[in-house]
């Protein structure tokens, strides 16, 4: 079976305070094929290493941002990290075609609870609907865009025990990704990952 | 003079060849000093009657030792351990204590002397115990915390028995000693300043003292230790730490008490001084030599006669003894919950009489509590018992170790490792600041510094500051570098920083050692004698100022802060490389034209890479955000 390298870029400002981003970050860890990357950690004053982190996405086949839900949005190293990485002439432009073929997906924790990210909730907009800069982000640079993976009322998952449910979940549909066992139209088209997970995954885990 | 000289040197050869070989063994320094007794004593007999004079003078060492063990008794630590302290040491104590009167009551010894044997088997050795732990990496386990506690009130307890003692007195035993001083010489009568006294002016004379002692050492000591340190003479600062425990010892001779009670007393009074590390390293030497002295006229006076005649008495005593107090402290650690290999850790190391049995015995026989006989015995079982705790820390190593390593596995590991200390060396204006970050962020830190008044304005915001010189390996250890994560060197001395960090490097490879540098050559020389980092002491202010000087030229902040960036990222790439052209360099020149070359094309470098822009993209030099080219939309139409 084809094995797939997946990069994860991981924005999270306050790790220590962190109950469910930081649980996934070192679960994801340990997978092999994965790669964590914490940018916090490697960029404390914001100073990215645009060729080192150019080469890394150059070297995965799947990239990943992890972070919980700002305002809508990343974090801001995230968009930090875009401004700087994503240059004319490596990830758009006629000659910037590096990331082309690459699958793309966000997984975030959000505040709110579900029924809120609905037309009619307090937020009016569906996450995905909220993530459509990245999911274009994704369309110009060439990659495929997969549905968001989403753990919402994150600040209260601990307490519910829904964290270690989410996390194992996640390590499922990281497994598969290096395995290749994704149902990738499938994963384009849902709203988001995490609900039909079984359909999205195929195949056993070797 | 000869004689002297003689005799001296037959005890220091004695302790040099005996000491370092009993260490090797596993045996511990205390065994040492008594092999070498013995040997030099009834084996050789190169010493004999003198022996007895000499441990007068030693007894001194015991006096010191108590001074020590003030010293290191804070008492907010105290406070903190007082559940365990108590209730471990204490019922330990006690119970043994007990349980071997009961026993030597019913060999119809009488009551006086089978309480005295119940305090003196009580004890267990302090010295052999917490230096194995240490070797052993046994010091943070709960069986290792456990015992360190039971240790720490055994110490303690020492001083209310020697207080006691002296009221168990056998009758017979004065008169006997008494006819014997009286028809040896009348006029070698002790000189006391209380003989005369009324019984309440007695008492009024001790609580004076004793109140003096306080205050004084309290109110006067700093004074006077910052007058002495003012000086910057080592020795004379050694002299006043002598010139105190003397004093103290005489202090109390006089008045008729204990002078180790004074001693430990003083050494209370003083734990909280800033000079406390000083004075531990400044008599350290001394307690050791004195009550390695101590020890070897211990193991010269072993009569072998009665080890020989009774071999099976005394070790069926030792064995006796040992197995009791296992079963105490199994009992207790049962009772306070001590679980699986912590258990039997606490159990076997704590099995045996100790060091501080000798000091009590030699005492008891002053004091006419004991005869010489029952004490020679005695002696002959602490001993033993000693030379065989070796022999339970290897059965715990092989036996019961690997019994409970399966279990210990399947533990969760603990979120937080306990944290280590940080040691800054000097806390000049460069460790102070280093000092202040951490503290606020709640890491323990211990501050050295040889500047008496730095310490003192460092002690007010809230710091553990020691006076001291940084650089002498007595104050590392007595500040606590075997259990510390790191050191912070900062002193304001190019040379012995360097010597510093070498040491640390040399002896305690498991601390980090993050170094001040001066400039660029003394940063070489601390990275090539092993500092793990190394940070310039103006490196980061000349840039800080550098940027604010571009940013009154007009340049814009952000700008500034990324060709600061660009500016540190080069330098820290050529600095590796100049490092090692440094190092290649001739030994003595060591700033030479190769070097130099190397320096210059590298500082054209800086020029090139400050000026390319990324948008040429061959140098990475610049990490800012660069434009796309003009015009670059209507291609990604056509594109699409």
């Amino acid at each position: 079976m084809a094995k797939k390298k997946v990069l994860i870029l991981y924005a999270h400002p306050s790790p220590r305070r962190s109950e469910v981003n930081q649980p996934l970050f070192n679960a994801c860890r340990n997978i092999e094929g994965v790669t964590a990357i914490d940018l916090y950690h490697d960029y404390p004053t914001y100073n990215i290493n645009i060729d080192r982190e150019q080469q890394r996405l150059r070297e995965h086949d799947v990239v990943i941002f992890q972070f919980p839900l700002y305002w809508y949005s990343t974090p801001s190293i995230l968009k930090e990290w875009q401004d700087l990485v994503l240059e004319y002439g490596f990830a758009y432009g006629s000659e910037g075609t590096e990331l082309h073929g690459k699958k793309f997906l966000c997984a975030l924790t959000a505040g709110g609870k579900e029924d809120a990210y609905q037309s009619e909730g307090y937020n009016h907009y569906t996450v995905r609907e909220l993530l459509h800069p990245l999911e274009q982000m994704a369309s110009l640079t060439g990659m495929e865009y997969l549905a968001p993976f989403t753990l919402f009322g994150a600040r209260t998952a601990k307490e519910e025990g829904r964290k270690d449910v989410h996390v194992k979940a996640w390590k499922q549909l990281l497994t598969a990704l290096v395995e290749d066992r994704i149902d990738y139209k499938k994963a384009q088209q849902v709203e988001k990952l995490e609900q039909s997970l079984g359909d999205i995954v195929t195949g056993e885990q070797s | 003079m000869t004689g002297y000289f003689l005799q001296a040197f037959i005890y220091l050869v004695a302790a040099v060849i005996a000491v370092p070989i009993a260490k090797r063994l596993g045996l511990g320094s205390v065994l040492g000093y008594l092999i070498a007794g013995v040997v030099i004593g009834p084996i050789i007999g190169l010493v004999g009657e003198e022996t007895t004079t000499i441990q007068h003078f030693a007894e001194f060492g015991v006096v010191m030792m108590l001074f020590l063990v003030g010293l290191e008794l804070e008492p907010k630590m105290l406070w903190s351990m007082r559940n365990r302290l108590l209730g471990l040491g204490g019922l330990q104590v006690a119970g043994t204590a007990a349980i071997i009167m009961t026993i030597a009551l019913y060999f119809n010894q009488p009551w006086t002397i089978a309480l005295a044997i119940g305090l003196i088997f009580a004890l267990s050795s302090t010295a052999i115990v917490l230096q194995t732990f240490n070797e052993k990496g046994l010091s943070k386990t709960e069986g290792g915390q456990n015992a360190f506690s039971v240790l720490l009130f055994q110490d303690i307890a020492v001083i209310p028995m020697l207080a006691f003692i002296p009221l168990l007195a056998l009758p017979e035993l004065v008169k006997k000693a008494q006819s014997a001083v009286t028809t040896a010489a009348e006029h070698h009568e002790e000189l006391s300043l209380v003989a005369d006294l009324p019984s309440w002016g007695y008492a009024m004379v001790i609580v004076i003292s004793i109140a003096g002692l306080v205050v004084g050492g309290h109110y006067l000591s700093r004074p006077l230790f910052r007058f002495v340190a003012s000086s910057g003479l080592r020795e004379i600062f050694t002299a006043t730490a002598l010139m105190l425990v003397v004093g103290i010892a005489a202090l109390m001779s006089l008045i008729g008490l204990s002078p180790a009670l004074g001693a430990f007393l003083a050494g209370v009074v003083l734990a909280n001084s800033e000079f406390r590390h000083e004075l531990e390293s400044n008599i350290d030497p001394f307690k050791g030599l004195l009550l390695g002295l101590f020890f070897i006229t211990v193991g010269a006076g072993i009569n072998f006669a009665i080890l020989f005649n009774q071999f099976f008495i005394i070790v069926g005593l030792t064995l006796g003894v040992m197995l009791l107090k296992a079963a105490v402290l199994f009992l207790l650690a049962l009772i306070f919950r001590i679980k699986n290999s912590n258990r039997w850790l606490f159990t076997l190391s704590l099995a045996q009489a100790g060091e501080f049995g000798f000091v009590l015995l030699s005492f008891t026989v002053q004091n006419h509590v004991i005869p010489v006989e029952t004490a020679q015995t005695l002696s002959l079982v602490v001993a033993l018992s000693m030379f065989l705790t070796p022999g339970l820390f290897i059965f715990f190593d092989k036996v019961i170790l690997p019994r409970y390593e399966n279990q210990s596995n399947d533990r969760v590991a603990d979120e937080i490792e306990e944290q280590g200390s940080v040691i800054i060396a000097g806390i000049g204006r460069f460790g102070q600041i280093i000092n202040r970050l951490l503290v606020s962020n709640g890491i323990k830190t211990v501050v050295l510094d040889h500047q008496a008044d730095q310490v003192d304005m460092v002690r007010q915001i809230n710091t553990k500051a020691y006076f001291g010189d940084a650089t002498r390996p007595e104050l590392l250890h007595t500040a606590g570098i075997e259990e510390a994560k790191m050191i912070v060197i900062a002193i304001d001395n190019r040379e012995s920083s360097v010597e510093l960090t070498k040491y640390v490097k040399h002896t305690y490879p498991h601390v980090t050692i993050l170094a001040r540098a001066f400039d660029r050559g003394h940063g070489y020389l601390l990275t090539q004698a092993g500092a793990d980092i190394v940070e310039s002491e103006t490196y980061h202010s000349a840039l800080e100022l550098g940027a604010q000087a571009m940013r009154s030229l007009g340049h814009h902040p952000f700008f500034v802060e990324q060709q600061k960036a660009a500016y540190q990222r080069v330098e820290d790439r050529k600095s590796d490389k100049l490092y090692k052209a440094w190092e290649d360099d001739s030994e003595g020149e060591r700033f030479d034209n190769n070097y130099r070359k190397l320096f210059m094309h590298l500082e054209e470098q800086i020029k090139v890479e400050m000026k390319t822009d990324r948008s040429d993209r061959h140098a990475g030099g610049e990490r800012g955000w660069t434009p796309p080219p003009k015009g670059y939309a209507d291609n990604l139409d056509e594109q699409s």
